[in-house]
């Protein structure tokens, strides 16, 4: 592995980590409460008491952008679980089973393809009402697919392999091979695909809070901040940039990471390297 | 062959140039979508910020100034008693489906108004009329009940215009008036499209056709100024844009008053607003001119009652309840409210709400108060808020001009329900002179203030962009109406 690569791993899971631990600690402190409006002192500009300014009603944009770190952070995480959770055992199903199992499983996530994941996440908010708990499950319910065609993927050629064969031909039955040998052995680019629709997540969170589907008023959320910072943007530009940034910037680690351990866990990349 | 080319490439050039000078044509933007175009069949403003006088007329028309001009009655005389109105109909009218306009059409439209199954939102205007007579096709006299001290101003607003007997089926989806502009076409979620009508009574209007557009997200409103696809917006929902506005020479910013009393609507039925300590301490925990700054950039005016300071007999209340979250917590405490209580607030979509919203929810926190806050749309709104009154508080904006008499009905959907008031108010209707009338529209404010059914936050100021080109443009919003008769676009 080159130093580049590694280079790229640990940028990415630094800023991981730093996000994570600013929504963490969102969760008992920012320097004012995110929702506390000071009108008096709205749109102020960067100074020692407000580092980041405030926004048109005065609350401060640092405690608002950390909490919503952990507004974006908890939404795809919550997204992801689910995707995961539903994703994998199906496509581990289709793996182990074949046939008729595997076509249908595999049509049917065709199916869920061909609809953009967006549109549908904001259908199904309109249809559900909008709120940071439907916007998981939009979110979540598009990553089902995604992750059931990777696990089964990654899963059916292992079925051939003489380990899984030996196995078999001890007795073992489906399941016990699928926990005992599949998963352990794909687990690596479960993980790889986890930080991968964990970033899109939280593009998704923020695109549906930019349109007011996401996470409701008051609870700030970068969406909403990009979406309010919008007429202003002749008079505080910033009030847009840091929100953005956010996003980039979370995004951007999350990708890094994902690529680092793409390359750090992927055994077949590491041969060719 | 070339010289035929260029005569007929001039000809084109000039033909180009002369339609781009006599622009004719106008897209007006509006927040709100109406529910429908039939103004006797709703109370959503914007029913009436695109049809009145525009499409439909009644007999007298509220000009920009808020003033009684003469409308479809050229003159009206009144009896010395104030029970008696004969107004004088202007001859040669006719409808855009062709039917001709008398006076048994000023008899069908209101008794349709004052009818036991009339869909009319604002009924109580026509309560009084005992009867219309006919004595020719164009003199219409009506009798009163009582002396109505604002009936010539009632019959000037938008609910009270004259209809084609044979359209009143079909005007929420085809609007059939006497107006200078009949409908063209209606694209749900879109526009609605106007045209000159050739026919009108009177003075041609200068513009061919009239586009309203509705843009209810302040960015886009925004945005579709600046690029031109709309040339005014006269309720401009984005405040905070105004500045850039007003440094760009081809645009110009009309700052006016509206009628818009914004109000935080309680359920007055509903607990705890039941209990006029809590409604009370509501009005304490709010810093209006807070709320002002955040919500609409500074635009518009601190209200104590439902009157605003340009409406005649205003008196100047806002000191009842000044900004004291103290009192506030005292008086919610004295209630039995305890820290944490949760309420739930509905806002529609408009600006002044939205925003409005999570200033207030900001506000009665620091009184120990959670607001929770749901966006709903205009039409969910109009259902479960004002149709079927389920809901905590709201705030909205009444846009209806003097309407004191709200808070008088028997059911109105923030169910206030005082026999003080209503007696007040009955005499307020009945007395005929101007000196008692003013002493008892005192009253009524004070009464209003005292029993504060609802937080009265503030004055909607009117805060719109135009073209600079465009003139004739009402500067101030005495009743909703976008009225486009006198609107013209500068050589």
């Amino acid at each position: 592995m080159s130093a580049w690569r590694s280079a790229g791993l640990l940028t990415g899971a630094a800023i991981t980590a730093l996000m994570v631990a600013v929504a963490l600690v969102a969760l008992v402190w920012t320097p004012y409460p995110p929702t506390a409006i000071d009108i008096p002192h709205k749109l102020a500009g960067l100074s020692a008491a407000h580092p980041l300014g405030t926004d048109p009603l005065g609350r401060d944009v640092l405690s608002m952008l950390m909490a919503g770190a952990h507004a974006s952070l908890s939404v795809a995480l919550i997204a992801v679980v689910v995707g995961a959770g539903l994703g994998v055992p199906l496509g581990a199903l289709a793996a182990a089973r074949g046939g008729w199992m595997d076509d249908a499983l595999m049509r049917a996530a065709d199916l869920a393809f061909a609809f953009p994941a967006l549109l549908t996440a904001v259908m199904i908010t309109a249809l559900a009402g909008p709120g940071a708990a439907n916007a998981m499950l939009a979110i979540g319910i598009f990553n089902i697919p995604v992750f059931a065609r990777v696990t089964r993927g990654s899963a059916r050629g292992l079925w051939q392999r003489d380990f899984v064969l030996a196995a078999r031909t001890s007795g073992r039955g489906d399941i016990a091979i699928t926990v005992l040998h599949i998963l352990p052995n794909i687990a690596a680019v479960l993980l790889v695909q986890a930080t991968i629709q964990f970033a899109l997540a939280i593009v998704a969170e923020a695109g549906l809070s930019y349109v007011g589907l996401g996470t409701q008023p008051p609870q700030p959320s970068w969406g909403r901040m990009l979406n309010d910072a919008q007429t202003y943007i002749f008079r505080a530009p910033l009030l847009a940039v840091f929100p953005g940034a956010a996003i980039t910037l979370s995004v951007l680690g999350l990708n890094l990471l994902g690529d680092g351990l793409q390359d750090l866990l992927d055994p077949r990349v590491r041969r060719q390297r | 062959m070339t010289k035929l080319l260029a005569v007929a490439l001039a000809g084109t050039l000039l033909i180009g140039a002369g339609v781009a000078n006599a622009k004719d044509t106008i897209t007006v933007g509006m927040v709100l979508e109406p529910p429908g175009l039939d103004p006797t069949a709703g109370a959503a403003s914007a029913i009436r910020e695109v049809t009145y006088a525009n499409i439909y007329e009644g007999l007298t028309r509220i000009d920009a100034k808020g003033e009684v001009q003469a409308g479809l009655a050229e003159s009206w005389k009144i009896s010395p008693d104030g029970l008696t109105y004969t107004f004088k109909l202007i001859h040669g009218v006719k409808f855009h489906d062709g039917t001709p306009f008398d006076c048994s059409i000023v008899q069908f439209s209101y008794g349709r108004a004052v009818a036991a199954d009339s869909t009319n939102a604002q009924k109580q205007l026509f309560e009084p009329i005992a009867s219309t007579d006919c004595p020719d096709a164009s003199t219409a006299v009506i009798k009163l009940k009582r002396p109505t001290a604002l009936f010539l101003f009632d019959m000037g607003w938008g609910d009270a215009v004259m209809l084609s007997p044979k359209s009143v089926a079909t005007n929420k989806t085809n609007p059939v008036g006497t107006g200078p502009f009949k409908f063209k076409q209606w694209i749900p979620g879109d526009r609605v499209e106007l045209e000159r009508n050739p026919e009108y009574w009177g003075a041609q209007p200068k513009l061919a056709a009239v586009t309203f557009k509705f843009v209810a997200d302040p960015s886009s409103a925004t945005a579709a100024v600046l690029a031109g696809d709309i040339d005014a917006f006269p309720l401009f929902p984005a405040p905070e844009a105004i500045d850039q506005f007003k440094a760009n020479a081809n645009f110009a910013v009309h700052t006016g008053t509206t009628e818009g009393k914004t109000i935080l609507a309680l359920n007055n039925t509903r607990k705890p607003f039941d209990d006029v300590r809590v409604r009370q301490a509501l009005a304490y925990a709010i810093d209006r001119k807070a709320l002002i700054e955040g919500a609409q950039s500074g635009y518009g005016a601190p209200i104590g009652s439902h009157y605003t300071p340009g409406d005649p007999g205003y008196i100047d209340l806002t000191g009842v309840y000044p900004y004291n979250p103290a009192k506030a917590k005292e008086l919610l405490a004295a209630a039995g409210i305890k820290p944490g209580f949760t309420i739930t607030l509905q806002l529609p979509p408009p600006t002044y709400a939205r925003r409005g919203g999570e200033v207030i929810a900001a506000m009665l926190e620091q009184v120990g108060i959670t607001a929770k806050l749901v966006p709903i749309e205009w039409g969910q709104w109009l259902d479960q808020v004002f149709t079927r009154t389920d809901f905590d508080a709201t705030i909205i904006s009444h846009t209806e001009a003097r309407d004191l008499d709200i808070y008088a009905r028997d059911k109105y959907y923030f169910n206030y329900s005082s026999a003080e008031y209503k007696a007040l108010y009955k005499k307020f209707v009945e007395a005929t002179d101007p000196v008692t009338q003013t002493a008892l529209v005192a009253a009524l404010q004070t009464k209003l203030s005292q029993d504060e059914p609802n937080v009265f936050l503030f004055a909607l100021a009117k805060v719109g962009v135009a073209n600079a080109k465009l003139k004739g443009l009402w500067d101030n919003d005495p009743v909703p109406a976008n009225d486009m008769t006198g609107v013209s676009w500068a050589e």
